[in-house]
Parts: structure tokens; sequence; C-alpha cells
């Protein structure tokens, strides 16, 4: 049977067989998976794939995945939570919130990557894999290349997070930290895949890597009842994910699964490290590089791979991005949990935040259906918001202990 | 004065296969002139029709990135290393 997925060039559409290759050799733009839209028509259905289990898989024909390939976990399949209590604040009636802090096995959105990168590094017979990873994709790459068998070796930043160190350090496998920010390590990296017979999920890999995140875009539209949102509003660091779901919108609509749509795409950074967001504010026609400097690590990347398709993307579909400060980051991440029960990590922070601003700001309409994509836990950047919550004291365990101490309390809040 | 300029795989069936090539130049532009006269077949992938280095190909002196730097214009000295990185993945 003919292959119905291949490699084109994003910029100037020279096609490739499936290799495991992340750039054009004419003009050495990425490389992006591409379909046979019609074979993918003939082949799958809205109502056959709404039959199947609710996780990523069941987008199966929508993936570059190798013939027979038959994965075993469950990853994906996420809430999309209507906003109660959070949008209410706000004054907007429809929006919500795609909820991949639960994501399955490693609590981001990255879970999803990673299934199909492995899917990939399966069918070119790679035996070690890997990645540069600001924390979250090192997460995801060494619980579910420990699942499947693989040899794993990730590249991290010295200084990451404790908590995201150990997420990965469980799982066993290599762990090399490297001395310098995250584009350091992607640099690194680059030059490994040019050398050694690995499959690096987001280097050489990353064609089938990157179209894993459609998935978080077709459940939106699934969950929506096959219907598109208005506004959706994605946190930026290599700039891919907000791509990838714009196009699982296309192909939903190309196929005619849902109503065509002009979606806005609003994209959400750190302003410790807003390329993006800059570029698009000061209507750049390149982004400029920074040198990241936030709490938000997970988006801390200063040169962003897919900038440059993201600041065009966001252009064209008629959106903005926005950027908000490390204290604004927290006091999203606290706000976003007391409202909605939902802890975010610090990339969750910057979305919600830059939300907030969007409607504030007018660009995002009370009345319009708006996703606002939440890409991980809040679990792992703890040491964030640690020291916002110091301990209470303890008191004895004494009935009269305890109303002593509600006397005392209620004494601060009348007195507050 | 001698910089030495790394060629990634990518950009070897340009160089005859050369891994790196040694250079005299003294700034990053001039660099990338002596290298791109050498091999001409190179010049189109290294500058696009406006003459500005390609979006997707990143420029390195030593560890930083050029646009760090004084982009085309930072000055090289002896021992320098010149990287060119084509389409810069992660993410």
């Amino acid at each position: 049977m003919k292959e119905v997925y291949f490699l084109r060039c994003r910029e100037c559409g020279k096609k490739y067989p499936n290799q495991p290759q992340s750039y054009c050799e004419e003009c050495f733009s990425p490389l992006e998976v591409s379909y046979d839209y019609e074979a993918l028509r003939q082949n799958t259905s809205r109502e056959a794939v709404s039959r199947r289990a609710f996780n990523m898989w069941r987008y199966a024909e929508f993936l570059p995945l190798p013939q027979g390939y038959a994965p075993n976990q469950p990853i994906g399949g996420t809430p999309l939570v209507k906003s109660r209590n959070w949008s209410q604040r706000l004054g907007v009636k429809n929006l919500y919130f795609k909820n991949d802090a639960v994501n399955y096995p490693t609590l981001s959105f990255k879970d999803r990557v990673v299934a199909t990168a492995l899917a990939a590094a399966q069918r070119f017979g790679f035996k070690t894999i890997g990645c540069s990873s600001t924390g979250n994709l090192a997460n995801a790459v060494a619980a579910q290349g420990a699942q499947q068998g693989f040899d794993t070796c990730v590249f991290i930043p010295a200084d990451l997070e404790p908590a995201k160190v150990l997420n990965t350090a469980v799982f066993g496998g290599r762990i090399i930290r490297i001395n310098g920010n995250y584009d350091h390590v992607n640099r690194l990296c680059t030059q490994i895949a040019d050398k050694f017979r690995w499959g690096l999920v987001n280097v050489n890999l990353r064609p089938y890597y990157a179209e894993g995140s459609k998935t978080h875009g077709y459940e939106i539209a699934d969950q929506l009842g096959w219907e598109l949102p208005d506004n959706v509003v994605v946190p930026m660091a290599g700039g891919s994910l907000i791509g990838k779901i714009a196009k699982a919108f296309c192909e939903l609509a190309h196929l005619g699964w849902v109503e065509p749509k002009r979606v806005k795409f609003f994209g959400a950074q750190a302003t410790g490290c807003s390329p993006i967001a800059d570029g698009v504010k000061r209507s750049l026609a390149r982004f400029e590089p920074q040198k990241p400097n936030t709490i938000a690590r997970s988006l801390a990347i200063g040169n962003p791979a897919d900038g440059p398709f993201a600041l065009r993307l966001i252009r064209e579909s008629g959106g903005w991005a926005e950027d908000i400060s490390d204290p604004e980051i927290i006091d999203s991440i606290k706000l976003l949990a007391e409202s909605e029960g939902i802890f975010a990590e610090t990339a969750g922070g910057v979305t919600a935040g830059v939300a907030a601003k969007l409607v504030q700001q007018g660009r995002i309409s009370p009345d319009e259906i708006t996703v606002v994509c939440i890409t991980g836990n809040g679990l792992k950047t703890t040491d964030a918001i640690a020291a916002d919550f110091p301990a209470s004291e303890a008191i004895a365990p004494r009935l009269e202990a305890f109303e002593a101490l509600l006397q005392e309390q209620l004494k601060d809040t009348v007195t507050a | 004065m001698a910089v030495t300029i790394e060629i990634p795989t990518a950009f070897r069936r340009f160089t005859e296969g050369a891994p790196r090539v040694d250079s005299g130049a003294a700034t990053v532009a001039e660099a990338l002139t002596e290298l791109t006269t050498k091999y001409p077949g190179l010049s189109r992938h290294v500058r696009d029709e406006q003459g500005q280095i390609r979006q997707f190909l990143n420029v390195y002196l030593n560890e930083e990135d050029i646009r760090f730097l004084n982009g085309e214009s930072s000055k090289l000295k002896d021992g320098d290393k010149v990287l060119l990185v084509p389409s810069i993945a992660g993410g």
C-alpha cells in the first residue's frame, strides 16, 4: 500500500520520502509531514473516529504512524473544562480550558509529541532516543522510552527545576546537564544528531514529533461537538504547538468534519522570554532572539524554531500575542487554582494571564468561544510559588487549641 | 590569523565533503564571503535574494549566536570558530 504521508518543505514545498530529517536540503527550512488527504477521506470518517476510545489514537489516520502500528498507551483524551468562576470574573461567557496538565503519563502535552516521535523512532530502527528539553519533554521521553524499551539520553540546561529533573531521572536513562540555556542545549543536540545515529525526538525526528501536537487540536473540536472555537490562546516556546492546532483545524475543515471558521490564534509568552510576542507587537518581519530570564522555564526558548511560522499564523489569523511578567505569572497560577481548581505549571500561568489580558484589551470578545490551552502541571514547578505559601503554625490535637486558633484567625480577618 | 568555519553535514555536498574550512577573515561577513567564493554552490543557501543571511540559517561565533554580538560585523580573532547551523530544531 502506498504511504499516505511524506515529508514536505514548509517554505519551498520540496517533497521527501519518510526519513529522520528535519530540514530541507535546498533551502534549510523545516520539513513537516504532509498527507494524501483524498486517501484519508476514504480511509476514515467522523463517525468511525467518534466510536473509538477517547484518547489521541482515535485520530490515528491523521498521524504519521507506521502501517500496523499498535499503540498501547492511553495518551491524550484530556478534559475540556468550561470555566465558571474565572470567566465570570473576566465577564466572558464561553471560555474553556483544554487541560493537558493531566495528560498521561507525565502530565504535559509533550506526552502527545513523544508518542508520535517514538512511533517514527521504531520505524527508522533507532535504539537510542533523546531530546533537548526544558523539562516536560525530557519527562515524556524518559517515561515512554522506558515503557517501549529504548535507551534514552536527554539533554537539559543544568539549572532546571529540581522536580523536572527528578521526574526524568526516576524512569532511568541518562540525563546530560549542560552549562548553558536551552538554546545552547538545542544547538548541541543539532550537532549530536548530525554525528550520532540517535533518534532525537525534537531534532531529526521533529517532523513526526510535531504532528502529535495536532491531537490537542482535534480533541478541542471533537469536545466542542465537532465545532471550531473562535479564539485559541496557546503558550509559545518553540512556536510549534500553535501551528499544529491550526493545522488540525484546517484538516478537519478540509475533510468537512467541521464548518470552516476563521479561528483567531493568540500566542502567550513570559515577558522574560518573548521573542515571538515581541515580533507580533512590533510588527517585525523577523523576530529577534532573546536571552531568556523568566520563571516560566518551559517557555524559555530565546531562538524559537517555529518562530517565523507562529508570527505569520498569528498575523494572518487576526489574532495577537502578549506577554506577562513573572509576578503576574504567579498571580495567574493562584487565580486559576482558586477559581477553577486547576493547578497549572508556570507556562499555564502565562497562558491564563495572557488570556485575561487579551479580554481586558478587548481582543477577545465575551460571547465568543475561547479555548485556553493549559499544557503542563503545577506539581512540576512548585519552586516558583513555594515562597507564597509558608507552612502554618501547628497546633496541639485538642479541641480547645483548634477553637483558640479559629478565634485568632477570626480576629485577623476582622482587623484585616 | 586563522579562524575555523565549521561546516554542518547538510552543507558538505557543496564543500567537497570538507567538515571545516580555514579562513583568514577579520569579520563574520568576510568569513561567509570567503566561504561562498571558495564554494559558489553554497551562496544561495547562505544568503537570500536580498543578500540577508537566510532566516533558517543560524550563525554562531564560538558559543554565541552572532545576533547577540555585532551580527555579521562581529570581529574574529585567532583561534575563533564560526559555526553554521541550518534550521535549528527543538522546542
